[in-house]
Formats: C-alpha cells, sequence, structure tokens
C-alpha cells in the first residue's frame, strides 16, 4: 500500500482551509508523503473557476445577510455550498507518481463516496458527464479540483448531515438538480466521528 | 533574441482532449521558471497549473483566456534566459 497520511483538521474556515492546503502542496511537489484532509468547513458558498453568475439564486449581500461567506475558488467547477455536517475530503496527492491520469482520479474520487454509502446501504453511482456521486437523480456529493505540478488539491463534498435547505440559494454546480444527504437517505444522522473512520477505510480501499 | 521554448497543454490522459484556458498568471516580459504556475487550464471539474518548461521571459502568448485549445497546442513562447 502507498504511504498516505491523514489528517482531520476539523472545522476550519475555508479559506484558512485553502492556504494550509497550498502548503501541503508544497510539500508533496517537494516529494512529501501524499495527504488525505477530512474537514467540514462553516456555512460557505464557493465559486469555482466555471462560475456562472446564473448559478446563485439569491444576491450575494443577501447571502452574507443569510450568515454565508462567499468565497471564489481556484478549484473546477461551478458553484457549491460547504456547511458543518458535510464531510469534505481534499487528498493531496501526486498523481504522477501515483501513476493516476486527470479522468481516473475524479472517478476514483466518486468511488470513494461510492464504497462509503454502500456501508450504509446506500446505492449510489458516479457520472461522467455530470460529475459528482448521485443517489438515483438526487446528488449527494460534489467534486472540484485543482492541480499544481500534478499534485491534487481541493477535492469532494459528501453531504453527511448538513441542512439541504442552504442549497436552495444556489444552482449546485450550475445545475437544475436535487440534493441529498446520508441523514435524508438513510433516516438518521450518523455520528460524525464513524463517519471520519468509514470514509478513511473507503479511501485507502480504492487508493490503496 | 534568444533560444525559444514553448508552453504545450500537457497529455492530461485518456477522455481529455481539448481544455479551455482559465487565466494567465503571468503576462509578457515576465521571468518565469519551472516552479511557477504559468497557466491555468479547466477541464472536466479540474483546475490544472502549467509550469514554465524552462526558465525564461514570457514572449508571446498564442492563445487567451477563455479560448478552448486541443491537447498538445502551443500555448506560449517563452524566451530562455
Amino acid at each position: 500500500m502507498k504511504k498516505i497520511r491523514i489528517l482531520n483538521w476539523g472545522l476550519i474556515p475555508y479559506e484558512i482551509a485553502v492556504a494550509r492546503q497550498k502548503r501541503l502542496v508544497r510539500d508533496v511537489i517537494a516529494d512529501g508523503a501524499d495527504t488525505l484532509i477530512f474537514c467540514e468547513h462553516p456555512r460557505t458558498i464557493t465559486l469555482g473557476r466555471t462560475f456562472t453568475p446564473e448559478s446563485l439564486l439569491t444576491p450575494r449581500e443577501e447571502l452574507v445577510r443569510l450568515g454565508f461567506v462567499v468565497a471564489p475558488s481556484d478549484r473546477g467547477g461551478d458553484v457549491t455550498l460547504h456547511a458543518p455536517g458535510q464531510l469534505v475530503l481534499y487528498p493531496i496527492i501526486n498523481l504522477k507518481r501515483a501513476g493516476i491520469e486527470l479522468k481516473e482520479y475524479l472517478r476514483k474520487l466518486e468511488e470513494v463516496a461510492i464504497d462509503f454509502l454502500r456501508g450504509f446501504g446506500i446505492v449510489a453511482t458516479g457520472d461522467d458527464n455530470r460529475r459528482g456521486v448521485w443517489v438515483g437523480a438526487r446528488k449527494i456529493a460534489s467534486i472540484g479540483i485543482g492541480v499544481s505540478r500534478w499534485v491534487t488539491y481541493h477535492g469532494m463534498a459528501v453531504n453527511v448531515s448538513n441542512d439541504l435547505l442552504d442549497f436552495q440559494v444556489m444552482k449546485p454546480c450550475g445545475l437544475d438538480v436535487r440534493m441529498t444527504s446520508l441523514k435524508a437517505e438513510w433516516g438518521h444522522a450518523p455520528d460524525m466521528a464513524d463517519i471520519y473512520r468509514r470514509m478513511g477505510k473507503s479511501f485507502l480501499r480504492i487508493y490503496g | 533574441m534568444g533560444k525559444l521554448a514553448h508552453i504545450v497543454v500537457p497529455d492530461l490522459g485518456d477522455g481529455i482532449d481539448t481544455v479551455e484556458i482559465a487565466a494567465w498568471h503571468a503576462a509578457l516580459g515576465d521571468l518565469v521558471t519551472p516552479d511557477d504556475d504559468v497557466v491555468e487550464l479547466v477541464t472536466d471539474k479540474a483546475s490544472f497549473n502549467v509550469p514554465a518548461p524552462v526558465q525564461g521571459r514570457l514572449e508571446k502568448i498564442h492563445i487567451k483566456e477563455g479560448a478552448v485549445a486541443p491537447i498538445g497546442a502551443v500555448l506560449a513562447d517563452i524566451e530562455i534566459v
């Protein structure tokens, strides 16, 4: 199995997490060990590199009044939302060293969430055209990454027990789509410590 | 003028034939090195940064922000210094 560090940053502001990831990217470029970060963010709406203003259904001033942080992001993709109870994975992985192609990496990220959800008896699928992870027509995980010198940052957000009403202010990833969560599909809110443990196992199963 | 090198759209692997140029992080005349992300490409939920292949000055940008380019396309010339 490849050596990988797993870090848990807990609840951390989005922009601090980005700055910390960039330090780790430099470390991995300099041949440091691949690293998987788990965290959650306070309510934050991030605007990715292919953001289109029509994807926000609420004016930005109103979003701030509602308590959201609105942050531009250098990941791929359109708009997305983070909130406590949503598990965020930031794998900092040297794709060249790991021998993984870019599209294959995006697919593997989806597979991690699919494997994780299978543990709860939830059947989820990836989608090569729309990306993300889906339970039927409902979206449960969103993907958007950055790559520098073949080292990845940003990653995937999986809705666990976050309030799905928050998504009403936007078209997630620019799509007219209904969002779902593990809590909505499974019936009750799982324990976050258990969630971290299970997701770590799924990640190692797919990347190991 | 010194010898020229080129920044090209790298082979990103199976299933990726074109990319969009999201941003140039350097301007004409800037000194760039293999440690600098010079141009950012986007494809399929990924933002991919390309460094300079050699140290030099950004001499000419062939493909501007917002345009789409195939794998292997020459994005810019670098005058080696």
